[in-house]
């Protein structure tokens, strides 16, 4: 089953400067496995210490938030797309 | 979610609109979806700009076009050349001026039938209820976490819609918060990322047009909602790509454990929000490292010299192609895998733009084990200041 993770611009950076990526995937948690290990500095930008996706970075399966599905259990099926909305505050460009 | 607004109490609403505001709005007239009705309530309106940035800009323009009748301004920031490539409410003689009332001159100039109030503040937990309190609608247009949150807890507390708007890069999120059966900004983000996390500086940068666009909609959904009509975003999170030219929406939901809008409410008052979101200070610092420094001064007269020393530039390639030193480009996010092309038998000056990334690659480079490395305090900006002003800043 093939599923697309959508990954936002500001993450971009730490997946090779790629938008999405498809993996085998039968719970949005094996999907976002899948990208954590082929882009290993994605993993401490999604997940905490201790492997909990991060309060800050939301999930979605199509465009349903995964909180009110059955968070990284919720099953998927071929052709879903998942989206990792992360927060944004610009406005600025800030610079250094 | 079509929701009619309650007319703040206070001022008499008007009923009338003069022969000017007929020919100026007759365009909203003489469709039966404003018309009238619709324009008094426009005139009647009451809502309050959080930032007059770039998202600002489109805001303050088509509101102030509209009729919306007072419009508040908030801003403490001064007009920076930098800002006048999004930023369209500014005129280059505007460099130097207070936004807020840069702003107001030119809103008024546009619509002189409304009011404008310009308010040269830091939005702050002591003055955002009483700002707040006067205004219909509140619009989320600020550049930062802790104004965002602050915001958010504001107009709940006050029972005012957030229309909400923000942006990185080339992508745009804007949705409607804060309605009565709808979700908050802590629904959809609870908590803040931390300070660091979230790539802001190198990576930063805004393409001129896209707040113009993200802004456009958030003034859409201002009107909507003083109209009452359409659909509002509330309840949906509508992303923008500018690059793919591709609009999604995600469902956004009322989370009923939220501790500002659920069931049972745990945060009553305004907190601070810069400890809430990590941040101490002002503004959001890097991480405040303490290495070697060498002057740009200094740095010119070993160069003078003919001392033997190796300038690192960890700035990104596309920032080497605005000015550079000639020196080796490893962008800091490469250090870590390019470190074996650094010779710390050498003497090493790393740079940036301004003193701050190179800061971390000296700290990263000395835990190498590097020794003879200094960084060029104030970067770029400082060498253009004091030794070749050939060099731009950017």
């Amino acid at each position: 089953m093939s599923v697309k993770v959508m990954i936002p611009t500001p993450l971009r950076i730490y997946a090779g400067k790629r938008d999405s990526a498809e993996f085998s995937a039968a719970t949005v948690g094996e999907a976002l496995g899948g990208l954590t290990t082929q882009f290993a500095e994605l993993r401490k930008h999604l997940y905490t210490e201790d492997g909990k996706l991060r309060a800050f970075v939301n999930v979605y399966l199509n465009d349903e938030d995964i909180r009110y599905l059955a968070k990284e259990n919720t099953p998927t099926k071929d052709g879903d797309t998942i989206s990792i909305i992360p927060s944004i505050a610009g406005g600025s460009s800030e610079k250094r | 979610m079509a929701t009619t607004l309650q007319p703040q109490t206070g001022a008499k609403p008007a009923t009338s609109l003069t022969n000017e505001e007929v020919l100026r709005y007759s365009r909203h007239l003489i469709m039966p979806e404003v018309g009238m009705e619709g324009q008094l309530k426009l005139k009647n309106a009451k809502v309050l700009l959080i930032g007059t940035g770039g998202l600002g800009a489109p805001l303050g323009l088509y509101l102030a076009a509209a009729g919306v009748g007072r419009l508040g301004l908030v801003d403490f920031d001064v007009v920076d050349f930098t800002n006048l490539q999004r930023q369209v409410t500014f005129g280059t003689s505007d460099v130097g001026k207070f936004k807020s009332e840069a702003a107001r001159e030119r809103l008024s100039n546009l619509n002189p039938n409304i009011q404008i109030d310009a308010f040269e503040t830091k939005l702050t937990s002591d003055n955002a209820l009483e700002l707040f309190r006067d205004f219909d609608i509140i619009v989320d247009g600020t550049d930062n976490f802790p104004t965002r949150y602050l915001v958010n807890d504001a107009s709940i507390l006050l029972g005012k819609p957030n229309v909400y708007g923000s942006i990185f890069r080339f992508e745009g999120q804007a949705t409607v918060f804060g309605m009565p059966e709808g979700p908050c900004y802590r629904c959809l983000y609870p908590e803040p990322p931390p300070p660091g996390l979230v790539p802001s500086c190198a990576e930063g940068g805004v393409l001129g047009v896209l707040p113009g666009i993200v802004g456009s909609i958030q003034a859409m959904e201002t009107i909507k909602l003083i109209l009452g009509s359409g659909d509002s975003l509330a309840g949906r999170l509508l992303l923008f790509d500018a690059l793919g030219m591709k609009f999604r929406e995600l469902k956004l939901r009322k989370n009923p454990n939220c501790p500002m809008c659920g069931e049972h409410r745990t945060i009553n008052k305004l907190i601070d929000y810069y400890e809430f979101c990590g941040v101490r200070g002002e503004e959001a610092p890097g991480p405040d490292v303490q290495v070697p420094e060498i002057t740009p001064r200094e740095l010119k007269s070993r160069l003078d010299r003919g001392d033997d020393l190796f300038i690192l530039d960890v700035r990104e390639p596309h920032e080497f192609q605005i000015c550079n030193l000639k020196g080796h480009l490893i962008p800091l996010g490469e250090l870590p895998r390019r470190v074996h092309e650094l010779d710390s038998s050498r003497e090493i000056v790393a740079h940036c733009r301004s003193g701050k990334r190179s800061a971390e690659a000296v700290d990263f480079l000395r835990k190498a084990g590097f020794r003879k490395i200094l960084n060029l305090k104030g970067g770029i900006l400082a060498w253009s200041d004091e030794v070749d002003p050939s060099v731009p800043k950017y």
